[in-house]
């Protein structure tokens, strides 16, 4: 397989969203359009109209356009819609081309009523099935002829919508729990797997099948995550993953915490990628706060992230060989990732979760002698990963158990929502740090490592590819990392500075204020988007012109990836299964939220 | 032989027992080397007591029968894994002068007997337990272990041919002049990956394989009935490597030092060598190993025979 960057290999007409959507943007269906801060296009269309437009977008788009996200806004009491369709919920599809340079488009459909309805389109691209799924769950919007129109976070005995503005927020707003010996058989019940429910049969011509419940605990599922799973001997026939387990009502909180307290919830969104989560956070709240970030803190957190990326593909290298039992390399992995930790901590004081990233810059400058620290570790690791090379990439019973296992297409990747390694295993050089550079990825030299298989050893080859990368990128900061400030002087960040606040009165009050309501965001609609440790993760925040967001949307990579597993695991032994599940690189917390 | 048949009666077992709770430790500690942390290193000196207080925490803990499982099967399944390895030893020619059964003429065959008995325990423990995590390794292990059993014996009688016996006895006193290891080398290789399966370790522990099974056939086990597996597994592998040092490595032969010390040493290194493997190799897949046992080591190990018979009927003949 070759590693270097060439682009958009297996993803043809590069450009062709452009045209179906100024195609679109002349035909009568648009209701309105809107340009946000964060320069992505909005159009508006009516219920009926979408799915003939989507349907001729994708014909368009061809096999390079994404379903990127689908989600719901409650509009209901938003002061600041300026001029938007009348709506008491918008649905949200977020479609993005793998173009030369990512194009993107969202379409919003307004919905009325109390309980709306509007027509699914998981026929047209598979993976918005579970999309639709979690708004029907969190919003109660209905989407008609989706195929299993259920429940996917919340347990199946919920009973309430709860990213509506109606529903509580937090704990103290309900009377105290309890659960009676009934209503705990009730839930257990519940929890029972009925194979008629999604239309399984109990057995073939000539065996009865077995329902294997994987997971919620099991030692291979990383996290809890259960799949059931429909075998005959031990191939599987076919497999039901159900999520929800570690769901925590992360965009709710979104909604009660004020936008600099809510940085330290998305580190544990990827709980493996620390700092990466509040990347796209951070970046979202400045788009639309209209706040420029320094060159010198756009460099430190490019080099967090980087040191982030590597902890967290070390994990996922440790433990996919560990999946497939090889018992050591873990252990050497692990000992690596400390050390990529000991670096994080004498930067930030903290370890997995750093919350580091402030709006507007980062919490502190760099400590004196940090380089040295990253300098001897990138001296050394290079030398480790071509050790476990020989231990896990050229062991031969690690290559039989990896190759050609659990392969997509470029096409499948894209029509499932997959990016990251596991889209840029099947062949296309894809990655956002190159198409859409933010930050200051654009002033940095990288390849794109690639495969061309798509199966799990190509994603593993890819992840540790990266790290080679990352490493790379990480010399580059620190060997030209700018002098200057590490926070922008704009009177939005948080939190504000306080030099002259004992000295005059206005500056007091703003202090004061700022810090204990925290900064006042303009009203609309911002997203950002990086490349993070799994794939694409966005933030997309909408403000009321409030302390705290009217909505705060997170798109994570492990909630599409993971949707692939039954279309991979049809006919693989349960052995291979776990291969996959360990490939796909994913963490609960990061699907759940 | 023995001069006090009932107290060697009584003894090997404990000792055996003891070898193989000792085995926990080492092969912790060993894989704690390799792996750059320590492995159990507070309970007694270097942590050689650990052994101990897991057995102690094993023996006090509840004694739980799942209300599901098949009571009688699922109590007797530990009990034939423990005693099948624990009979093996009877035989085995530990120096010139011990062994408790003596020297049976057909000790070989009596091992690959009390051996073949042993997947019993396990498929026994899969059925028993009720569970689909125990059914799907019990399935694993029957399949497995049986393949493996079949050119495990062929792999072994290259060896017999060779010294003409089935006596352990006879097999070691045949090697005086060279090492089995040396014309048998085939025979060794086949018996080694065959002893593995067996013993069901890594790379070929699939019918306990904890990233799939959670803990295979033993699932459901805990208390002292899981400690009994878990014993047995340490005996096996002390067993096979015994049957490696007896087959192929001379048995108790060497110079200077006393046969039992070159025993224990040599059966020490083959047992090592079975941790370092477990430290190094992923596991392979059920049909990779069904594969690589009937399509790969079955064919070897029928050439091993073929080759062998060959070589002695033109040495007879010239």
């Amino acid at each position: 397989m070759t590693l270097t960057a060439t682009v958009s290999a297996g993803l043809t007409r590069p450009d062709a969203l452009t045209g179906a959507v100024s195609d679109l943007c002349h035909s009568p269906v648009i209701l309105a359009s809107q340009q946000e801060r964060d320069g992505v296009r909005v159009l508006w269309i009516a219920a009926s109209d979408l799915r003939p437009a989507l349907a001729r977008l994708k014909e368009q788009g061809a096999d390079a356009l994404m379903l990127f996200d689908v989600t719901a806004i409650d509009e209901r009491g938003r002061l600041h819609r300026n001029g938007q369709p009348e709506a008491s919920f918008t649905v949200v599809y977020h479609l993005m081309s793998l173009a030369a340079r990512a194009d993107e488009i969202r379409i919003k459909v307004p919905l009325t009523g109390d309980a709306p309805e509007l027509p699914g389109i998981s026929d047209l691209w598979p993976n918005a099935n579970w999309y639709e799924r979690e708004i029907w769950d969190l919003f109660g919007i209905r989407f008609t002829g989706h195929p299993f129109l259920r429940r996917i976070l919340t347990p199946p005995t919920w009973t309430d919508h709860p990213l509506r503005k109606d529903h509580h927020a937090r704990a103290t707003e309900m009377p105290p729990y309890s659960l009676t010996e009934d209503q705990e058989q009730h839930e257990q019940e519940a929890l029972h797997f009925d194979p008629s429910l999604w239309g399984m049969k109990r057995h073939s011509d000539h065996s009865d099948f077995m329902f294997l419940n994987l997971g919620p605990n099991h030692p291979s599922v990383h996290g809890v995550f259960r799949i059931i799973l429909q075998l005959e001997g031990e191939r599987i026939v076919d497999a039901v993953p159900d999520i929800g387990f570690h769901h925590r009502g992360a965009e709710k909180m979104g909604e009660r915490q004020s936008w600099h307290t809510y940085i330290p919830y998305t580190d544990r969104v990827d709980y493996l990628g620390g700092v990466m989560n509040n990347f796209p956070y951070v970046m979202a709240v400045e788009t639309l706060a209209g706040i420029t970030v320094p060159p010198r803190a756009q460099m430190i957190r490019v080099m967090l992230a980087e040191l982030f990326r590597i902890a967290s593909h070390l994990v996922f290298y440790g433990t996919m060989a560990q999946d497939v039992g090889q018992l050591s390399p873990v252990f050497y992995m692990f000992t690596d990732r400390e050390r990529v930790f000991g670096i994080i901590e004498a930067i930030c004081g903290f370890r997995m979760h750093p919350a580091w990233f402030r709006i507007g810059g980062v919490a502190m400058d760099l400590p004196a002698g940090w380089d040295g620290l990253i300098r001897a570790f990138l001296d050394d690791l290079p030398k480790r990963l071509d050790e476990y090379d020989a231990m896990v990439m050229r062991n031969p019973f690690f290559r039989a158990r990896t190759k050609g296992i659990g392969a997509y297409t470029a096409a499948e990747a894209v029509e499932w929502g997959v990016t990251g390694p596991g889209l840029r295993a099947c062949g296309p050089a894809w990655d956002y740090r190159r198409h859409a550079p933010y930050a200051c990825y654009d002033q940095l030299e990288f390849d794109i490592p690639t495969g061309t298989n798509g199966d799990c050893y190509d994603r593993i080859a890819v992840h540790v590819e990266e790290i080679r990368q990352s490493l790379r990128i990480i010399r580059q900061c620190v060997d030209n990392m700018p002098a200057g400030p590490v926070k922008a002087d704009h009177p939005l960040t948080a939190p504000p500075p306080k030099a002259r606040t004992m000295q005059d009165i206005e500056t007091l009050i703003h202090h004061f204020l700022s810090v204990s309501w925290g900064p006042v965001i303009p009203p609309g609609e911002a997203r950002a988007c990086v490349e993070a440790t799994k794939g694409l993760n966005s933030y997309t925040l909408i403000s009321d012109g409030g302390t705290t967001s009217w909505r705060t949307r997170i798109r994570t990579p492990s909630f599409a990836h993971l949707q692939m597993i039954p279309l991979l695991s049809r006919g693989v032994m349960i052995a291979d299964l776990i291969a996959i599940i360990g490939s796909i690189d994913f963490v609960m917390a990061d699907v759940d939220r | 032989m023995t001069p006090l048949p009932l107290l060697s009666i009584l003894l090997t077992p404990l000792i055996i027992l003891a070898l193989a709770t000792l085995l926990t430790w080492v092969e912790r500690r060993l894989l704690g080397l390799w792996q750059d942390r320590y492995g159990p290193n507070r309970v007694g000196p270097g942590g050689l007591f650990q052994a101990v207080a897991d057995g102690i925490k094993l023996l006090f803990k509840q004694d739980w029968i799942p209300p599901f499982a098949d009571r009688g099967v699922f109590v007797l399944a530990p009990v034939i894994g423990m005693m099948t390895v624990l009979m093996s030893f009877a035989v085995i020619p530990v120096t010139a002068l011990s062994g408790i059964a003596g020297n049976l003429n057909v000790g070989l065959l009596f091992v690959l007997a009390m051996m073949g008995l042993g997947v019993y325990a396990v498929v026994l423990a899969g059925w028993a337990s009720n569970s689909k995590y125990a059914l799907l390794g019990g399935m694993r292990a029957a399949a497995q272990m049986i393949s493996y059993e079949v050119f495990m014996g062929i792999s072994l009688l290259g060896v017999v041919m060779t010294a003409g016996s089935f006596s352990l006895y006879d097999i070691v006193t045949a090697q005086t002049r060279m090492w089995f290891v040396i014309p048998q080398c085939v025979g060794l290789i086949v018996f080694l990956l065959a002893g593995i399966a067996e013993t069901h370790r890594l790379p070929f522990d699939l019918p306990e394989g904890e990233n799939e099974l959670g803990a295979g056939f033993h699932t459901e086990y805990s208390g002292m009935k899981f400690g009994m597996f878990f014993i047995a597994e340490y005996a096996g592998i002390v067993l096979i490597s015994a049957l490696v040092t007896t087959l192929w490595l001379g048995g108790w032969q060497g110079p200077v030092l006393p046969g039992i010390v070159w025993f224990a040493l040599k059966t020490g290194a083959v047992v090592v060598l079975f941790i370092l493997l477990r430290a190094a190799l992923p596991r392979l897949r059920y049909d990779q190993l069904m594969a690589l046992g009937w399509k790969v080591l079955l064919p070897l190990s029928l050439l091993n025979v073929t080759a062998t018979g060959t070589v002695l009927m033109l040495r007879s003949a010239g």
